[in-house]
């Protein structure tokens, strides 16, 4: 059965998801935003730099934030100055690493719902005597509202299911970092496989409810 | 009052040169074929395009060299050729999306007076998808109207319809003209709509104006380059005089006679205005009673021009303070040794009476 250090972790990874969920729409939506509009040549860049996590090994990813923050990194360096102490191996280092991680699974789709938009409601919207930002929460936003949501669930579901960054940055300290993907690791290397079972599992049902909602919010070809 | 509007703008394979003053009322048609610059001539005086230039409307800069007012504080109204509405927000709402950004003070057009006006009291509650093409495309009107906007902007607001659609929409546009004392600039490519609708015109062609004036003016120019075929003809504006029922006519008295025309309810005194393409005029030196025409009219030539195809002419001829232009063969025209000055009658074989 579950105990409590399972539910501890799971407690935690939901603890963890949200919070990284809303920072990753807020972060994400002005990159994304910057990327659906931009001319710049700078597009093509950032644009790669954003993905990168999508084919980087979680471990490369997971090792060199971990030299970043480390305490000869610039990060680390900066962490310590301002007082706040070293991110890795903490809650908050978690948090950043995981934002970075599932940074394209939120920015991608918000790009191309805003994408999608064209430019004719905006130049509505301006002609009606809406500003740039009266016209992205009154037009862009409810337009993309279904961008939104896929990456919400995406950047959510994302975060919950990492795993080498994980073990990189957090390592594995109870109610601190141990997430549900490395209690289930601990699980198997301990040989308690009925407990990796339960947890599994969980994640299985979870993952099979996001993309159920995912297709059932956005049914393909029902959008124009 | 005036509008005036000095762009040049360099894109590729095209540039766009104007220097307009327009008047600051009635309805202004800015007329061209396709990729003659009309529509981004448009878009710089919305601000949607920036081009280098001035641009003062109403003795107000909205841009000059060193200043640019961006688009959401231009007290402008904007109809696109497909409606554009906000397709997450019902008709209302979307009427309301201008008309609620423009401080109370300012507003000069009511809701109800724009929903009245465009006829669309009934679709209020639905959202655009459920709207037809010409349904969308008055709720698109009404919306930029509520805007109480100091000029209105109609980017061919009727090319994406179909005849019929078109014809529900223009008794709509007209009633704009003839109700609310906002100036209009019209973008069309169409000589129907613009001679219906149109005070005055500017004529586009490869990103210039090639010729502007009042549109009755203009139309009975025959020295333009202004390629408009079998539409060349031109307008009078008149009043009808009066009504005979035995045969269902209306005579329409123009500044220098009269014609008769189909009669279409309208009342004696009414304002209205008829057109006569120079295909349908032709000329004789004496009174012909004999034949079908119901129209002749004592008219002087006053110019003689060649029109695209080298074997016809056109010819402006002067009836009393008016213009009509007669289309025919320079064999016809050399057999009847018209010259400035010849006295004629012209035979009008088709009136159509355009609102």
């Amino acid at each position: 059965m579950i105990d409590s250090a399972d539910l501890a972790a799971i407690w935690l990874t939901v603890e963890l998801a949200s919070i990284v969920t809303i920072l990753l729409l807020l972060i994400g939506t002005p990159i994304a935003w910057w990327l659906a509009r931009t001319p710049s040549r700078w597009k093509g860049p950032i644009g790669a730099v954003v993905s990168l996590p999508l084919v980087l090994p979680p471990a490369v990813l997971g090792f060199y934030l971990l030299v970043v923050m480390g305490p000869n990194g610039p990060v680390g360096t900066l962490t310590q100055s301002l007082g706040i102490g070293l991110l890795p191996f903490t809650f908050a280092g978690l948090v950043v690493a995981s934002v970075i991680y599932s940074m394209p699974f939120v920015v991608q789709p918000l790009q191309n719902a805003f994408e999608a938009i064209g430019e004719r409601p905006l130049e509505a919207a301006a002609t009606l005597r809406a500003s740039k930002l009266d016209t992205f929460f009154s037009v862009v936003v409810p337009l993309a509202k279904p961008g939104f949501l896929t990456a919400a669930i995406l950047g959510f579901a994302h975060t919950v299911g990492e795993f080498g960054v994980v073990l990189m940055i957090g390592g594995n300290i109870p109610d601190k970092t141990r997430v549900v993907s490395v209690q289930i690791y601990d699980h198997v290397e301990a040989l308690e496989y009925a407990n990796a079972h339960w947890l599994a599992a969980l994640m299985v049902i979870f993952s099979f409810l996001v993309l159920l909602a995912l297709y059932t919010l956005n049914p393909t070809g029902k959008r124009k | 009052m005036t509008i005036e509007a000095r762009f040049c703008l360099e894109r590729a394979g095209f540039t766009l040169d104007v220097d307009l003053a327009l008047p600051a009322r009635g309805i202004t048609a800015i007329f061209g074929q396709s990729g003659s610059g009309k529509t981004t001539l448009l878009r710089c005086i919305a601000g949607l395009e920036r081009a280098p230039g001035t641009l003062t409307v109403k003795s107000q800069p909205w841009q000059d060299a060193t200043s640019f007012m961006p688009v959401h504080q231009r007290p402008l109204g904007y109809v696109f050729q497909e409606a554009s509405l906000f397709p997450h927000l019902s008709a209302r709402r979307n009427l309301e999306f201008g008309m609620k950004r423009v401080a109370a003070g300012e507003r000069r057009v009511a809701m109800d007076q724009a929903v009245d006006l465009l006829g669309i009291a009934h679709l209020l509650d639905r959202l655009p998808d459920r709207l037809s093409g010409g349904e969308r495309q008055r709720v698109a009107i009404a919306r930029a109207l509520l805007t109480s906007p100091k000029l209105l902007l109609m980017d061919e607001p009727l090319a994406a319809l179909d005849l019929a659609r078109k014809n529900e929409i223009l008794p709509y546009l007209e009633r704009l003209h003839d109700e609310l004392e906002i100036p209009v600039l019209y973008v069309s490519h169409s000589p129907d709509e613009v001679a219906r609708l149109a005070d005055h015109i500017v004529v586009m062609e490869a990103g210039r104006a090639v010729a502007q004036g009042p549109l009755v003016d203009t139309l009975a120019r025959i020295d333009l380059p202004i390629k408009l075929g079998e539409d060349t003809g031109v307008v009078l504006d008149g009043n009808v005089a009066e009504r005979d029922g035995n045969w269902h006519l209306a005579r329409v008295e123009f500044d220098g006679g009269f014609v008769w025309v189909r009669d279409s309810g309208h009342a004696i005194g009414d304002h209205v205005r008829v057109r006569i393409l120079a295909r349908d005029v032709s000329i004789a030196l004496e009174p012909q009673h004999d034949s079908s025409i119901l129209n002749t009219l004592v008219a002087e030539v006053v110019e003689i021009a060649n029109d695209a195809h080298p074997a016809l002419a056109l010819v402006k001829l002067k009836v009393g303070k008016s213009a009509v232009v007669a289309r025919l063969t320079h064999r016809s025209a050399s057999g009847l040794d018209l010259k400035p000055g010849t006295q004629v009658f012209a035979q009008i074989k088709a009136v159509a009476l355009i609102g």
